[in-house]
């Protein structure tokens, strides 16, 4: 699975870089999307793909009887996750109040500290 | 002494309190601090003079071999008395020269931190250190030539001043690493007795031409003589000590005190002796076209510098003596004119010399000081100037390399200085009366103090030039000719030398006489003189401005996506060259994949493809709900429930978000050409491949044993959790998971302030022109 994954990786990355080289905002914010899920998928990926092997301590156990995958890239991805979206709203709200008070959705226009 | 040094540092910080309490005298009191140095300079004479090297050890930073031990043998002792001596009288003549100035506390701070940093240039020991107070003497030197900063000439000799001094700075502390390097050593006192491993060494040849871009910038030789005489925008007392006594002198103490180091070979002596001979005739003969009396001088020093420098190129025993001699001649005699000239200024008001005329009727003290003075500048008996002019053209009949030529050199800038001498002394002091801006009388004792001791000197040692054997034996020794006879005497019979200083007085005389259609001649020359080295320091200046201009306006042209692309081409360029040459492209990985698993990816691919093309935000929203689910669905397929879960949260919160937000904002535009969007498609699809290829070759590498092995063994044990990423996250790592909650909380924070303080922000904006721009219609087709 993991060589599709890193083709499918590169795709979305692809994506989320021709996304963010657009000139208007709000492809931006969609370039942004792309990126950190792109991120997170490739964190995810590399560290190994294992099937049906959830890292869970069977009840009544001490640890896993088998081979599980690897808990730490996932804890990582998680945060990841949660802190993604955190800067996605942060960023969409922005975006919502700069067209507000800018009124351009072009980001050329938006060059100059002093509009 | 160490500490006397960096007590003159705090003292020099002090300067403003002390101005407080004790007003005008403040000079006066600053004063004490060199004075008392040269007294104990003085006092440590006998260990100096038994040819004994004082070695002040004090450690600063062991780690990196950097000490603060100051070493004082004969060189750096002369040294350090000019700089002490000198500095005491510059300080005192100060004192009537910015009488009642709204800056004298300003320029008391800094010539006093200037003072220091000198002292610790020719202490030190350690080349670093040695390398620190040289720059601070470039930095110091800044702040003293800019002390009319109001004044833009002033500014930008200063400048000027800065850039090539430490632009040769840069040289010099290359050539210092490659010395260290060379020699094994930071330290000069070891590093003068491995003169035959340095001169036979490989780096040789580049660490000589580092040293001496170095010396040679700051001791003002030609192609770089140009900043010295444009810094006579400084202030009087400033051009007394720095221009003359001290810290173009530097230069010339780094190439005395390497001269045993590296001093010899066939490339130091042709380079210096060439170079400080050619120097010498552009000084005086550059001197020629000025009238101003501090350019004068200013000229006459660069001739001074060369001369110095050519004697330590030559470097036989007679040369070192000379050099010794010289140099203090030089210090005495253009310290005493420096400070006479500021006199003149003062006392007239004009710096002048055709507009003074007759004044030795009027100031009888200053031109009593001034003749002396000037008689040592031109070389005639019975001063010390002569003694080291008969000793400068003794030793150039001895030079190893093309002795005819610089015996021409050395004669013309002797018959020239003897001129500018003229023009300085008689132009002003003899001649008609001319009428001057100010009245002009005698100035008080304390002004003519300091100028008045050091034309006094000049005749002692001119007419007992035997009270120097022991300080010139000294020096000798310090450079590296310990057994070098000096027999100093004002008389040594008829013979070559003195032919050609009689020539030189009558051909200088000559000069004079003719000085004023000379000058005219020379203005027509003038374009040509304008040509010089200065010129190309103003087409570099202008280049490296147009330079930054064009860099700036293309690099930092402020669109982000420009930002975007040059940062990304460079990571690909870099990222994927190392890829390829350490790598090679061919990944070894076997693919085994489920139908449903490919059928999730592909899910992925479309969902991203889509958003990227579709023209209906809403559309747009969809698609990449669609890959986020499919992202969800992989984390579920590949064992990772708890990412499946957030995964499925965060897409479903960020769809209603996005649902919510974006329909207040702009439908989507074309915005680009579609040149623009081939070009970004390229740099998107290259960045896209190098990750692939990044990852594949993360893949096919060796894999190192997994981190989590230990988390995984005790998540149960210890964190009494079954859910091992669970553990990690609120026990393990929870240091992270408490910056993950920061952060959101930071987020939060700014959506609420954003949202929250609407009215607020758009005030004084015409609100109904900002509704007219916002969109109302919906875009759900």
């Amino acid at each position: 699975m993991e060589p599709l994954m890193a083709i499918t990786i590169g795709i979305l990355f692809a994506a989320a870089i021709y996304m963010m080289l657009r000139r208007s905002i709000v492809k931006l914010v969609i370039g942004l999307i792309l990126l950190s899920n792109a991120a997170n998928l490739l964190i995810f990926a590399t560290a190994g793909m294992v099937r049906g092997a959830p890292p869970l301590v069977p009840k009544g156990m001490t640890a896993p009887e088998t081979a599980v995958a690897d808990p730490l890239p996932q804890a990582l991805v998680l945060t990841a996750i949660v802190i993604a979206f955190g800067v996605l709203s942060f960023a969409v709200v922005l975006v919502r109040r700069a067209w507000e008070i800018v009124g351009a959705d072009d980001l050329d226009q938006m060059k100059d500290t002093d509009t | 002494m160490q500490t006397a040094v960096l007590g003159g540092f705090v003292a020099a910080a002090m300067v403003p309190l002390l101005h407080r309490w004790f007003g005008s005298r403040t000079p006066l009191v600053m004063a004490l601090l060199p004075a008392s140095l040269a007294v104990w300079l003085i006092s440590q004479w006998p260990v100096i003079a038994s040819g004994d090297v004082l070695l002040l050890e004090q450690a600063w930073v062991p780690g990196l071999d950097i000490t603060l031990t100051f070493m004082i043998d004969g060189l750096a002792w002369l040294f350090a008395m000019l700089i002490t001596v000198i500095g005491a009288l510059v300080l005192v003549y100060s004192r009537e020269y910015l009488h009642g100035h709204r800056d004298l506390p300003r320029f008391l701070v800094v010539i006093t931190a200037f003072m220091m940093s000198m002292l610790g240039l020719v202490l030190a020991d350690n080349l670093v250190t040695l390398f620190v107070f040289w720059e601070l003497t470039s930095i110091t030197s800044y702040l003293l030539i800019g002390f009319n900063h109001t004044d833009s000439a002033a500014r930008k000799a200063a400048l000027q001043g800065l850039l090539v001094t430490v632009g040769g700075g840069l040289a010099l502390l290359a050539g210092f690493v490659l010395l260290a390097l060379a020699g094994d050593s930071w330290s000069l006192h070891e590093l003068v007795q491995r003169g035959d491993v340095l001169r036979g060494h490989d780096l040789y040849t580049p660490l000589l031409i580092c040293v001496l871009l170095g010396a040679f910038t700051k001791s003002a030789q030609f192609p770089f003589h140009f900043w010295l005489p444009n810094a006579m925008a400084a202030p009087t007392p400033v051009s007394a000590y720095l221009h003359s006594a001290t810290m173009v002198k530097a230069g010339v103490y780094l190439l005395a005190r390497l001269h045993p180091a590296l001093g010899g070979t066939d490339g130091w002596v042709i380079t210096l002796s060439l170079v400080g001979a050619v120097t010498m005739v552009t000084g005086a003969f550059l001197a020629m076209q000025h009238t101003n009396v501090k350019k004068l001088l200013a000229y006459s020093t660069v001739m001074g510098l060369g001369t110095l420098t050519m004697l330590l190129g030559i470097g036989t025993e007679k040369a070192l003596v000379a050099f010794a001699v010289f140099l203090l001649a030089h210090s005495l005699y253009k310290g005493a004119l420096f400070m006479v000239a500021g006199i003149l200024d003062h006392e007239t008001g004009t710096k002048d010399v055709t507009a003074m005329g007759g004044l030795r009727h009027l100031m009888p003290a200053t031109a009593i000081v001034a003749g002396v003075a000037g008689l040592s500048l031109a070389g005639l008996p019975p001063l010390l100037g002569f003694v080291g002019k008969e000793l400068m053209l003794t030793s150039v009949l001895e030079a190893p390399f093309w002795r005819l030529l610089i015996l021409l050199l050395a004669f013309t800038a002797a018959f020239l200085t003897l001129a500018v001498a003229a023009i300085i002394v008689l132009r002003p002091f003899f001649g008609q009366r001319q009428d001057t801006p100010q009245p002009p009388h005698d100035p008080s004792r304390v002004m003519l103090a300091g100028p008045g001791l050091l034309a006094a000197l000049s005749l002692l040692f001119g007419l007992v030039p035997g009270l120097l054997d022991p300080v010139v034996g000294a020096v000798v020794t310090g450079m590296g000719a310990p057994e070098a006879k000096v027999h100093l005497a004002l008389w040594h019979g008829f013979n070559l030398p003195l032919a050609l200083s009689f020539a030189s007085l009558v051909l200088g005389l000559t000069i004079y006489r003719l000085w004023d259609r000379l000058r005219a001649g020379l203005t027509r020359l003038a374009p040509l003189i304008r040509c010089g080295p200065e010129a190309g320091y103003d087409a570099l200046m202008a280049g490296l401005v147009i330079l930054a201009d064009g860099q700036t306006r293309f690099l930092q042209n402020g669109y982000i996506r420009n930002y975007l692309v040059m940062t990304l081409l460079v990571l690909v360029g870099l990222v994927g060259h190392a890829l390829f040459f350490r790598h090679g492209l061919a990944p070894d990985v076997t693919l085994s994949v489920y139908f449903h698993e490919a059928v999730t990816a592909g899910l992925m691919i479309a969902g991203a493809v889509a958003a990227c093309v579709m023209r209906s935000r809403l559309a747009a929203v969809a698609a990449l709900g669609v890959m986020g689910f499919s992202i969800a669905l992989t984390f579920v397929l590949f064992s990772a429930p708890d990412l499946a879960i957030t995964q499925l949260l965060v897409e479903t919160l960020t769809v209603i978000l996005l649902v919510l937000v974006l329909f207040r904002l702009p439908r989507f535009a074309t915005l680009s050409t579609p040149t623009e969007r081939l070009r970004d498609l390229v740099v998107a699809s290259l960045t896209g491949g190098l990750i692939t290829l990044l990852m594949l070759a993360v893949l096919s590498g060796e894999r190192l044993p997994r981190i989590s092995d230990y988390m995984v063994a005790n998540s149960q044990p210890l964190g009494h959790g079954h859910n091992i990423v669970n553990v990690i996250l609120v026990d393990f790592r929870a240091l992270d998971t408490l910056g993950e909650m920061f952060v959101l909380a930071l987020a939060a924070i700014g959506v609420f302030a954003m949202l929250r303080f609407h009215a607020a922000l758009g005030e004084g904006v015409d609100r109904d022109g900002r509704r007219n721009l916002a969109p109302t219609e919906d875009d759900h087709g």
